[in-house]
C-alpha cells in the first residue's frame, strides 16, 4: 500500500516536473508545477512530516505558484518563440545532468535503509512548533525580519517609476 | 482468511470506512445541502422583498391523468433548478483557451469538497471497541488542511477568468484572487486564538473541548449538565451546573474570542465571493464576473462550486466557534442508552447519539447558511477599494491585536 | 517491498536533475525561476528523508531537519515575492523575459 502510494506520488511529481520544462506555454508550466508540488506535498506525508506536507501546499500551491500565475498573466507572456538553439550550451546543461544521475544511481545503493520504528504516533505541529519556539526561537525571529525586509523591498522595487 | 476478518484489519477498515464516509457526505450531505441552499436562497429572498417565490413546481402527477399537480410548497425547484442547466446547450466561445476554459469549473467545485475531509460531522462512534470517528480524516493537522486546501480554491477562478480570453472574465478573475489571498490572511490570524485556548489543531479534539468548556462565543456554560437531570426535573442540579460553569475568565476570554468569530465570519464572506464582498461577479459592472463565458454545465458547477464552498465555510464556522456537534444536555457518542432505554447491542445507542449529533451539526450548518443568504439581501455591495482597505487596513490589524489579547489574557489568568 | 531511504533519494536526486535541465534548457527567465524552486524542493524532500529515516531521538524523527525546511520554505517566499518584483520592474524597462535578449552587461 504504502510502496503503491509512493510510486503514484512520486510519478506525478516528475512527470509534472517533466512538463514544467517541456511545456512552451509558461502558464502551462506553472500549473504543472502545483501539480508537481502537491506530489511532493504527499511525498513529505508519506514520511510522516504533516505538518512541512501541508506548508507546502498552503506556500508553495496556494502562495507561490498564484503569485507566479498572476505575474505571467499580468505580463501577458505567450508562448515562446522558437530560437535557433545554442548548441554547445545545450550538450553542456545535458551532460551535467546526465552525469549527477549517474552519480546518484551509482551512490543509492549505499542509503538502503528501512524505516525505523517510531515509540509513539506522531504530533509533529506539537514536536516543530516546541523546537522553533525553544532552541530556534532566535533564527525564527530573523526570518520574521527578513519577511518585513522582503516586504518593504518588493513594494518598493513595484513602485511605477523608480527614483 | 474470509472476507469479513480481512475487512477489520486495522488498515483496510480504515480504507472501506473511509470511502463510505466520503460517498455518505458528498452525495448524501453536501449534494442535497447545496442545491437546498439554492431553493432556500431563492425562498428567503422573496420572502425579504414580500414575494412568494418559487412555489409550484412539485411532482407532475397531471403526466399520469390526474387532475392536479402536488406542489409540495416548490420543493422540485431544488431539482428543476440542476436539470434545466444540464439541458441547456454547453456553448463553448471561439476564442476561448479550450483546456483550461474546460478545467477550471472541476478546479472550482473541488476544493469546496475537499474541506469537509477534516470537519467532525458528529462525535466518535464505538462499536464495541472500535472507535469510528464520524468525519473522513481525524487527522492533527486539521485546520491547516482547510487554510491550504481552500487557498487552492483560486486556481479555478484565475483560469476561467484568463482562459475566457475576454475582457470581464479577466478583471473578475484578477479581483477574486485578489481579494481571496488579502482576505486570507485575516482568516488565518483570526483562528490563532482559538488554538492558543485549545492547544490542538484537530478539529474532533476542538469540539470535545467546547463541548466540555463551552463554546467559544458563549461564555455561560453549564457544566456538567446532562439529560438525566433534565428528565428528573432536579433544578437544583440544573442551577448548580450553570453556577459551575460561570468564571470570570471566561467572560474575559469572550472578548477576543467575539473578535475572533466577526472577523473570521466577514472574511469568510470575503472568500465565498458573498455580498457584501461579490465584486468578482458583480451584475452591474462585470456581467458575470469571471463565469461570464461558461454556460450549461460549466456555470452550473461555478454556481454550485460557490454554495459548496458556503456550506463547508459554515461548518468551519460552526466546529471552530459554535460548538460542532454538540449541545449542552447531549451525550456524545459514548453513551451506552438511548432516553434510558438500554440498547441491546450498546452500539445501537452509540449509533444514534452520533446520527442525532450529526443533526444538530447539521442544524447549526443551515442557520449559518441563513445567515449568509440574509446578508445577501440585505446589504449593499462595497467598492472594490474599500473592501481592500477594509481587508488589509482593519481586519487584518484587528485579527493580529486579538491575537496579542488572547495570549495577554491566557498569561495573566489562569484559564 | 518496503520504501527505504534511497528511494526517497532517488526521487529527489531526479526532482533536482529536471530543475537543473530546466534552468539550463529554458530561456524564460520566469520559468528558469520556477525551476529553481523545484530545486530547492528537491532539497526539502531529501531533508525530510533523513529526518524520518535517521535513528529516532527519544523514539520520535528528528526534528531539526523539518525546522531547517520550514525556514526553507519561508525564504522561498520572501525570495520569489522580491525576484517577481525585480522580474516585473526588467519587464518594464526591457519589455521582455528572455534572457538572451538581456545582455546589457555582457561585453
Amino acid at each position: 500500500m504504502e510502496v503503491a502510494l509512493f510510486w503514484i506520488f512520486a510519478a506525478l511529481m516528475l512527470g509534472f516536473g517533466a512538463a514544467v520544462i517541456f511545456l512552451k506555454s509558461p502558464v502551462s508550466s506553472a500549473l504543472s508545477l502545483v501539480v508537481s508540488f502537491l506530489g511532493l506535498a504527499a511525498l513529505f506525508l508519506l514520511l510522516d512530516a504533516f505538518f512541512i506536507g501541508i506548508i507546502q501546499v498552503l506556500v508553495y500551491a496556494g502562495a507561490v505558484m498564484v503569485l507566479f500565475l498572476f505575474i505571467i498573466m499580468l505580463l501577458d507572456l505567450k508562448t515562446e518563440r522558437a530560437r535557433k538553439i545554442n548548441l554547445p550550451a545545450m550538450i553542456g546543461g545535458l551532460m551535467v545532468v546526465v552525469g549527477f544521475v549517474a552519480l546518484l544511481v551509482k551512490l543509492l545503493p549505499s542509503f538502503d535503509i528501512a524505516k525505523p520504528a517510531l515509540a509513539r504516533p506522531v504530533n509533529d505541529v506539537a514536536s516543530v512548533g516546541m523546537l522553533l519556539f525553544s532552541d530556534y526561537n532566535l533564527p525564527f525571529q530573523v526570518i520574521g525580519v527578513l519577511l518585513l525586509v522582503a516586504t518593504v523591498g518588493v513594494v518598493l522595487l513595484s513602485r511605477k517609476e523608480l527614483k | 482468511m474470509n472476507l469479513s476478518a480481512l475487512a477489520m484489519q486495522p488498515e483496510i477498515f480504515l480504507a472501506w470506512t473511509s470511502i463510505i464516509k466520503t460517498l455518505v457526505i458528498v452525495f448524501g450531505i453536501v449534494l442535497p445541502i447545496v442545491s437546498l441552499t439554492v431553493f432556500a436562497e431563492r425562498k428567503v429572498c422573496a420572502f425579504i422583498q414580500d414575494r412568494v417565490g418559487p412555489n409550484r413546481v412539485g411532482l407532475p402527477t397531471t403526466i399520469l391523468g390526474f387532475k392536479k399537480d402536488i406542489r409540495l410548497l416548490g420543493l422540485g425547484q431544488m431539482i428543476a433548478d440542476p436539470i434545466k442547466l444540464l439541458l441547456k446547450e454547453n456553448f463553448i466561445p471561439n476564442s476561448v483557451n479550450k483546456f483550461y476554459y474546460y478545467i477550471a469549473p472541476k478546479l472550482a467545485m473541488i476544493p469546496a469538497l475537499l474541506v469537509l475531509a477534516v470537519l467532525p460531522f458528529g462525535p466518535n462512534v464505538f462499536f464495541g471497541d472500535i472507535k469510528v470517528p464520524l468525519m473522513v480524516a481525524n487527522v492533527d493537522i486539521g485546520i491547516l488542511w482547510v487554510f491550504a486546501i481552500s487557498s487552492l480554491g483560486v486556481y479555478g477562478i484565475v483560469l476561467a477568468g484568463w482562459a475566457s480570453n475576454s475582457k470581464y472574465p479577466f478583471l473578475g478573475g484578477i479581483r477574486s484572487s485578489s481579494q481571496m489571498i488579502s482576505y486570507e490572511l485575516a482568516l488565518g490570524l483570526s483562528v490563532i486564538p482559538v488554538f492558543l485556548i485549545v492547544g490542538t489543531l484537530n478539529m474532533q479534539e476542538i469540539v470535545v473541548w467546547q463541548r466540555e468548556n463551552g463554546w467559544m462565543v458563549a461564555p455561560f456554560w453549564p457544566k456538567g449538565f446532562s439529560l438525566e437531570q433534565l428528565l428528573h426535573g432536579d433544578f437544583a442540579a440544573i442551577g448548580a451546573s450553570f453556577a459551575a460553569g460561570f468564571s470570570v475568565q471566561r467572560l474575559l476570554i469572550w472578548v477576543p474570542m467575539l473578535i475572533s468569530f466577526i472577523v473570521f465570519l466577514i472574511a469568510m464572506f470575503a472568500e465565498t465571493n458573498r455580498v457584501p464582498f461579490d465584486l468578482p461577479e458583480a451584475e452591474q459592472e462585470l456581467v458575470g464576473g469571471y463565469h461570464t463565458e461558461y454556460s450549461s454545465m460549466g456555470f452550473a458547477l461555478f454556481f454550485l462550486g460557490e454554495y459548496a464552498a458556503m456550506a463547508a465555510g459554515s461548518g468551519v464556522i460552526v466546529t471552530l466557534f459554535l460548538g460542532g456537534w454538540s449541545l449542552p444536555f447531549i451525550p456524545d457518542g459514548s453513551a451506552t442508552s438511548f432516553f434510558g432505554i438500554p440498547f441491546i447491542p450498546a452500539w445501537g445507542a452509540s449509533l444514534l447519539w452520533g446520527l442525532i449529533g450529526m443533526t444538530i451539526f447539521l442544524a447549526k450548518i443551515a442557520a449559518m447558511l441563513f445567515l449568509f443568504i440574509w446578508v445577501r439581501w440585505t446589504l449593499p455591495r462595497f467598492r472594490y477599494d474599500q473592501l481592500m482597505k477594509l481587508g488589509w487596513y482593519f481586519f487584518f490589524e484587528l485579527a493580529l491585536v486579538n491575537i496579542f489579547i488572547t495570549a495577554l489574557i491566557l498569561a495573566l489568568v489562569k484559564f | 517491498m518496503t520504501l527505504t531511504l534511497g528511494h526517497f533519494l532517488l526521487v529527489s536526486g531526479l526532482l533536482f536533475a529536471l530543475g537543473l535541465a530546466g534552468v539550463m534548457l529554458r530561456r524564460n527567465i520566469i520559468v528558469i525561476f520556477m525551476c529553481l524552486e523545484m530545486m530547492l524542493n528537491a532539497a526539502n524532500l531529501s531533508l525530510v528523508a533523513f529526518s524520518r529515516f535517521r535513528p529516532p531521538i527519544d523514539g520520535m524523527p528528528d526534528y531539526n531537519a523539518q525546522i531547517l525546511v520550514f525556514f526553507i520554505i519561508t525564504v522561498a517566499a520572501a525570495e520569489v515575492a522580491v525576484g517577481l518584483a525585480i522580474i516585473v520592474a526588467l519587464f518594464r524597462a526591457k519589455q521582455t523575459v528572455h534572457v538572451e535578449d538581456l545582455n546589457s552587461l555582457k561585453f
